[in-house]
């Protein structure tokens, strides 16, 4: 039972592997827009792959877990949440590959506005994504709850992104082009704080034993 | 809502062994055509508790037991208990298979003959009926004339199913009926036990949680007498409520 326990934390390792690898894509991929560094961009593009290989291995090391080991209770839900989890990080990563993509689009033409809502809005979902594996890892109960609650802040602040873009864009449809594609950038920052509420509400199945994805949360538990 | 129908009710039930108490204020229901699993790590009295439901305990004579078991409603350690009755109703299949040293044939039909059914094509009818149910009728048909102890190990345990069936027994106790028997034989007997919960209710003790996780409705965990956690096997695998029952089914008991 040792090796399996051993088995399990280099598991949690490797998710944190991959939760850190997506969380550095999504800084670098604003910072790209931010700072109009398309290097930069197209670097996060390539490095996608290596997350995508890293889920790919996660998937299949859960998979031997459970035809191996036979888990239960806390193990198995461990492991299913490790593998619901790395989905969700994997498909975070495609969304801030994503970003790059605009990023270099948007490079290419002189700047429509200061970012200022954008950069809020990724460091909120960065920290969410940190936030919600903090508590995987340690089996946080109550941070997932907050968590949760912060995906409203980056839903209002995607509304307010989008509005903003539509009043550029009908004083002057020479804006519509670069307009379009921040409102883009602002909707994948805003799936990306999802699919941390995915994580987040997985971690509390871990810990709980409780489903608790398409319900309203009533109050802390 | 829909009535359940609990065959046994097991209430504040205790045996002894002289000074040992070997199961401690035990509480639990026994629903109709359903499958329990009793699990727990040896010692822990599952096997004290399954003997109790058809009174095998009273084969050891320094055991004693205090409290209820009530068999539809009535408490079978009454003193009129007719128990040669109660064991016919509530039958019993062991760990090692245990044919009789004599026929198939003679072993499904003795339990039947000893009742008083003594007419051939009725006691005919009764041996293949219950080889069918038990599975094992293609395979023996032709040698119902040679030993049971001829058969293989996973044959003789469903020779020794089909001998309980042939006493139309309510219930079946299970002592371990597939840990001497190789995966194959297992996975047989398992899939027999799916199929008799129609008709039978279904106790079995086993030290494979994978077992009990595969084939029971309901599980029940033992520890030191006590009977720890019981719910649905679902429940009992996924999200066990309590500590102990989690550390025992994940391996990291003690």
């Amino acid at each position: 039972m040792a090796i399996f326990d051993e088995e399990l934390r280099a598991l949690k390792e490797r998710v944190l592997k991959l939760g850190s690898m997506v969380e550095t894509a999504i800084h670098d991929s604003v910072r790209s827009l931010v700072e109009r560094d398309s290097d930069l961009a197209r670097e996060v593009i390539r490095k996608d792959h290596q997350i995508n290989a890293l889920d790919v291995e996660i998937d299949e090391e859960c998979t031997r877990l459970i035809a191996l080991r036979q888990p239960k209770a806390r193990d198995l839900r461990f492991i299913t949440t490790a593998m619901k989890i790395t989905t969700d990080l994997e498909r975070i990563g495609d969304l801030a590959e994503n970003v790059a993509e605009r990023a270099i689009e948007l490079n290419e033409e002189s700047q429509l506005k200061p970012y200022i809502d954008i950069p809020r809005m990724a460091e909120i979902a960065q920290e969410m994504v940190r936030d919600s594996l903090d508590a995987f890892v340690k089996g946080y109960t109550k941070m997932p709850y907050e968590i949760i609650k912060r995906d409203d802040e980056v839903d209002k602040l995607n509304v307010q992104v989008f509005n903003e873009l539509l009043f550029y864009m009908i004083q002057d449809p020479n804006t519509i082009s670069r307009a379009a594609r921040i409102s883009y950038v602002s909707k994948y920052l805003e799936r990306i704080a999802d699919h941390a509420t995915n994580i987040a509400e997985m971690v509390i199945y871990m810990c709980k034993g409780k489903m608790i994805r398409h319900t309203e949360i009533q109050g802390n538990e | 809502m829909v009535e359940k129908k609990n065959i046994f009710e097991i209430r504040d039930f205790s045996v002894y062994y002289g000074d040992l108490m070997a199961v401690k204020n035990n509480n639990l229901v026994i629903e109709k055509n359903k499958i329990t699993a009793i699990i727990g790590p040896s010692g822990c009295g599952k096997s004290t508790l399954l003997r109790s439901l058809n009174r095998m305990n009273d084969l050891i004579l320094s055991s004693r037991v205090e409290g209820k078991i009530l068999f539809h409603g009535v408490d079978i350690y009454d003193r009129d208990t007719d128990v040669i009755e109660l064991r016919r109703r509530v039958g019993m299949v062991f760990q090692k298979p245990n044919p009789f040293p004599s026929s198939v044939y003679e072993n499904v039909a003795y339990g039947p003959k000893i009742r008083g059914i003594k007419k051939k094509s009725q006691l005919d009818e009764i041996v293949e009926n219950a080889l069918v149910r038990a599975d094992i009728w293609k395979e023996v048909k032709d040698k119902l004339d040679e030993s049971g102890l001829s058969l293989s190990g996973g044959q003789m345990q469903r020779l020794c199913i089909a001998r309980s069936l042939a006493q139309e027994p309510e219930v079946l106790l299970f002592d371990e009926p597939t840990s001497a028997l190789d995966p194959i034989s297992t996975a047989n007997i398992e899939n027999l036990l799916q199929e008799l919960q129609k008709t039978v209710t279904i106790v079995i003790v086993t030290h494979n949680m994978q077992q009990a996780a595969r084939i029971s409705d309901y599980t029940v965990f033992m520890y030191l007498g006590e009977l720890i956690e019981f719910g649905d096997t679902d429940t009992i695998f996924v999200n066990p409520q309590n500590k102990l029952t989690e550390e025992y089914i994940t391996g990291r008991f003690g």
